[in-house]
């Protein structure tokens, strides 16, 4: 019975197959950009997690020195004597082929847990070729190929075991391979040992990092955001699916009570029609995983870039076929499709045997029902903004932003038909009065559509103005940050002295870039000393200050604050502030530090020696006039460390590439959503096409030709396209502010301000009239070459 | 008795707009009877098929069909009677759009499990569909619907076969064809027909002629 029922049905699809491929397509898009951000995700989180369990087995603690620089392995051999389970790390950037990828080192006698597990068997003659010269690296099938022939390296051995991009070797091979003989970047080290000698009393100079945690930590707002945008595009999608759903259902009505006449009964075609949603699902469902895949695949890289560069975690560049996302994509596509379906049941098992099975207009909206949509539109938006003051945490701020978006979306067709009711009592002409009350009567079946591309319009105004912001906000802080013009780092103390004394003569300045990394009110923390000079007095990007702030920070009396610990711990200027190991001091500042994940103080330079007379003395910000010439002389006098003279150029050109691969993603999931809500416009039309002659005969029977039928369906399209631009401009806006005053200030910290782009809106408005245009083309040039038949057909009611 | 309606009643609207189209009308189909309901539009003939055919249920009264009480039956129930002992033809002919005449025609039948292919081809063949199988039902002319309708209906080989209005929307001589056709099958297969109609031609041709006004069948 069902199955008869089902083949019915279904028989609709094989006459309509367009409108088929649009719903298959329309779910498959929505799936595929679902799919393509949990991929992403799941391949970030395996690698932390592969990272952490290649280094810190159970109970084992990541230790670094707290002034960031290498440790001497000294101190890895005083804590062994000491009796504490230690096992030494070293990691660094390995280039080959014209590609970096980060060496790590262990030693696998000490390692902790599975460090060695990492290297596949871990046995036999691998383990002994691991630890005897000239090593082994162990990296992932992808990458062994293009580390082999390079004649500096030991043999290369796959491993699945570590990710792509990564390699793994021996400690000794680490270290001679990144120049780090005697150094270990980390130590491992299990702290609830009892009875030895404290950590603090062996090794003083350790401090116990943030760890592989904290990475997962800081990105996952960034996964966050993508998982948002994964949701957007799913909603952009559904929109389509169940707008398509709508229609067939409405197509089939004089079908199901047919069948219901013929003694079908009620229950089967409610099992029919969730039979046909579940086995469509898995279809598209299917395709959309595909799809999700290529597209993750593409994206991946600029996502690893991002991560790396943003927090300085590693993802491999590869994508790994993981069964979460997979049945993630299915089981949403299945949701979906039967939320979608869900409407069309409802209204089956409500429709009476005897109902009018002439087709109407799917969803005709009542006044009523506008308003209370118009009413759900406002609860969402308030709901939204409520969030922030409700709860804390990033949860909040895409909350608002939900709230925002569905409330805008949702008001759009109530606000939609006030315009054009507006619009039809000023018109007076019949073809005009025609035109707008006949849009009128199709805004209900197109509603949905028309709130696709809003959600993806008004996105897209939101995330352009907010990545725009950002740019703007960026270039000019790099500006300021960056003032002098070269950037050294000594190898030892000995050459940072030869340095000072070479520099003196043969710079404007140079100024010491000196930091500790210590705890700050609890958290992670760095703190720079400064020197009293007009570098910073001019140039350094303060947001509030106290009068007389850098005087206070030369006496060695104020301290200066960052954005994000200022945000984070909610503090005041004038507030005393605790310098670890010293004096209380009063906050006299407060600057930006984009990009930095960490809190972070400035102290005067004097006041850092005293307090930390042990810190760093290795690196210096160098103000001259001819950069070139310098830089050119020191690199002929010293010896420098790899990466020890960087000219400012170079580090903005960097620090921009990792901002505009940071948001390559965004603005590929932007494009992306825009097509799908292109595609529901399309979809949408193509399908009320078939519905509107009984609508269209009448005009054309009055005089209006085939072509002018056909124009006015153009302008149509285009005209409402427009006023849904309109809607989605504040809403954009709105949603930039949510981006920029809420979401960054949870996901990082700070704060920025919102710049305004016009032109952008107008190339934008462009698009989505473009859109429209191109998505009406078709079922206007079907219309125009109708044959006269068609029409009379209608007056016949032959059809 | 085939089919029974016992003191039914029936209203549309409420309170002081209701209107009770048939009020305690009893009514009984033999095997093999050839009826015809006439009356004004409005006086509730269509109602009082769609009870016979288990497409409505009564205020009150009662509904049998070959004997079984089927008032207050559940929708899979009648359903099930509907399928397997009920044929309808309707004015508007509600043919399945997106399927072929082949398949409009087996449709009942299939849904019945009662699928007969040399008898749906000879039904095919005396309603002379046989050349138009591949079609589809927008390709063709009101009476080749009509006569797709009243196949579909007898494909099951119900025991009941109910017409409304089935020469409603056609022309005279074509009318005439498709009432041939209708008493033709229905003698042929055995089927008691109930039709409701405002053809006098038609109902004429009936052995028994009621008239439905102001609710009640006389």
């Amino acid at each position: 019975m069902i199955w008869r029922v089902l083949l019915t049905l279904a028989a609709h699809w094989r006459r309509h197959a367009g409108q088929f491929a649009t719903l298959f397509v329309g779910l498959a898009l929505a799936v595929g950009l679902w799919t393509s951000v949990q991929a992403i995700n799941a391949e970030a989180r395996a690698s932390y997690d592969a990272a952490s369990a290649a280094l810190g087995g159970a109970g084992a603690q990541r230790y670094e020195a707290v002034d960031g620089m290498p440790i001497p392995v000294a101190v890895y051999a005083a804590l062994r004597r000491a009796g504490w389970a230690a096992s030494p790390v070293v990691e660094g950037e390995l280039e080959a082929g014209g590609a970096v990828y980060t060496l790590t080192g262990i030693d696998p006698l000490t390692a902790p847990g599975s460090a060695m597990g990492a290297g596949g068997d871990g046995e036999g003659a691998l383990a002994l070729a691991f630890i005897t010269a000239p090593g082994v690296l162990l990296a992932a099938p992808e990458t062994v190929e293009a580390l082999q022939g390079e004649p500096r390296l030991p043999p290369v051995e796959a491993s699945a075991q570590v990710e792509p991009g990564a390699v793994l070797t021996d400690i000794a091979t680490a270290q001679r391979l990144l120049g780090l003989e005697g150094e270990v970047s980390a130590i491992l080290i299990d702290p609830s040992r009892q009875g030895l000698r404290p950590l603090d009393a062996v090794a003083p100079q350790l401090a116990q990092a943030g760890g592989e945690g904290d990475v997962a930590r800081l990105t996952n707002s960034f996964h966050l955001n993508l998982t948002a945008f994964g949701f957007l595009s799913f909603a952009v999608g559904l929109f389509i699916v169940y707008a398509a759903i709508g229609l067939a259902f409405e197509q089939r009505r004089a079908s199901l009570r047919t069948l219901r006449a013929l003694g079908a009964p009620l229950w089967s075609l409610i099992a029919a029609f969730v039979l046909e949603a579940v086995v469509l699902a898995l279809a598209a469902g299917l395709a959309g995983v595909l799809l999700g895949y290529g597209v993750a695949s593409a994206l991946l890289p600029d996502v690893a870039a991002t991560l790396r560069g943003l927090y300085g975690a590693d993802v491999g560049g590869g994508l790994t076929v993981r069964p979460g996302w997979i049945v993630s994509g299915l089981a949403i596509a299945v949701i979906g499709a039967l939320a979608a379906t869900a409407q069309s049941v409802r209204r089956a098992a409500a429709m009476g045997l005897l109902a009018s099975a002439r087709p109407r207009a799917w969803a005709r909206a009542s006044t009523r029902r506008l308003g209370l949509q118009a009413v759900g539109g406002l609860a969402f938006i308030f709901a939204g903004l409520a969030a922030p003051e409700l709860g804390d945490g990033i949860v909040a701020g895409f909350m608002l932003l939900g709230g925002l978006l569905l409330g805008a979306a949702l008001l759009l067709p109530p606000a939609l038909a006030l315009v054009l009711a507006g619009l039809q009592r000023a018109v007076s002409g019949a073809a005009a009065d025609w035109f707008l009350a006949d849009t009128r009567q199709q805004l209900p079946s197109l509603s949905l559509a028309l709130m696709a591309l809003m959600l993806a319009l008004a996105a897209n105004l939101g995330v352009g103005t907010m990545v725009g912001s950002f740019r703007a906000t960026f270039t000019g802080w790099l500006d300021q940050r960056l003032a002098a013009e070269v950037y050294v780092t000594a190898r030892d103390e000995a050459q940072a002295r030869e340095l000072r004394a070479f520099l003196e003569t043969e710079a404007d300045a140079m100024l010491p870039i000196w930091e500790t990394r210590r705890e700050l009110l609890g958290a992670p923390g760095e703190i720079y000393g400064v020197a009293d000079h007009a570098t910073y007095r001019d140039n350094w990007p303060l947001l509030t200050a106290q009068n007389g702030a850098w005087d206070a920070v030369a006496a060695g009396e104020g301290v200066m604050v960052n954005e994000q610990l200022w945000r984070r711990e909610d503090l005041r200027l004038g507030q005393a502030f605790p310098v670890p190991g010293g004096p209380e001091l009063s906050i006299v500042a407060v600057y930006s530090d984009y990009g930095n994940p960490r809190g972070q103080i400035l102290i005067g330079i004097d006041r850092l020696t005293e307090l930390y007379p042990d810190v760093s003395r290795l690196r210096y910000a160098v103000r001259t006039e001819d950069p070139d010439t310098l830089m050119e002389a020191v690199r002929a006098r010293f010896d420098l460390p790899r990466g020890g003279l960087v000219d400012q150029q170079s580090v903005k050109r960097f620090s921009l590439s990792v901002f505009e691969r940071t948001f390559a993603v965004t603005g590929a999931l932007n494009v992306l959503t825009l097509g799908v809500a292109a595609f529901a416009m399309f979809a949408s039309l193509t399908t009320l096409a078939s519905m509107r002659l009984p609508q269209l005969a009448p005009v054309w029977a009055l005089g209006m030709t085939r072509k002018t039928l056909a124009r006015l369906e153009l302008a149509r399209a285009a005209a409402l396209a427009a006023l849904t631009f309109l809607a989605a401009l504040p809403a954009g806006l709105a949603l930039a502010w949510a981006l920029l005053a809420v979401v960054n200030v949870e996901a990082f910290g700070w704060r920025l301000p919102l710049h305004l782009f016009p032109l952008d809106w107008l190339r934008l408005f462009a698009l989505a009239l473009a859109a429209a245009v191109l998505a009406a083309l078709l079922p206007a040039r079907r219309l125009s070459s109708r044959p006269p038949r068609a029409f009379l057909a209608v007056f016949a009611q032959e059809r | 008795m085939l089919a029974k309606l016992h003191q039914v009643t029936k209203s549309f609207g409420e309170g002081e707009t209701a209107v009770r189209v048939l009020d305690g009308v009893d009514l009984e189909v033999a095997e093999g009877a050839r009826l015809a309901i006439s009356g004004e539009s409005g006086s509730g003939k269509s109602t009082l098929l769609h009870l016979l055919g288990l497409l409505d249920v009564p205020d009150a009264g009662r509904v049998e069909i070959d004997g079984e009480d089927l008032t207050e039956a559940g929708d899979a129930r009648r359903a099930h009677v509907r399928r397997s002992k009920v044929g309808l033809v309707f004015q508007q002919f509600n043919l399945v759009p997106s399927l072929t005449v082949a398949a409009n025609l087996a449709l009942q039948a299939r849904l019945a499990d009662r699928y007969d292919a040399d008898w749906t081809q000879r039904l095919a063949e005396r309603l002379g569909l046989s050349p138009l199988m591949d079609r589809y039902p927008e390709q063709l002319s009101g009476g080749q619907q009509q006569r797709v309708a009243i196949g579909r209906a007898l494909s099951a080989k119900p025991a009941l076969l109910l017409a409304d209005e089935p020469t409603g929307n056609l022309d005279e001589e074509t009318s005439e064809s498709v009432s041939d056709l209708l008493i033709e099958l229905a003698g042929e297969t055995g089927a008691a027909l109930v039709v409701v109609t405002h053809s006098r031609r038609l109902a004429d041709r009936m052995e028994t002629r009621l008239t439905l006004s102001r609710g009640v069948l006389s």
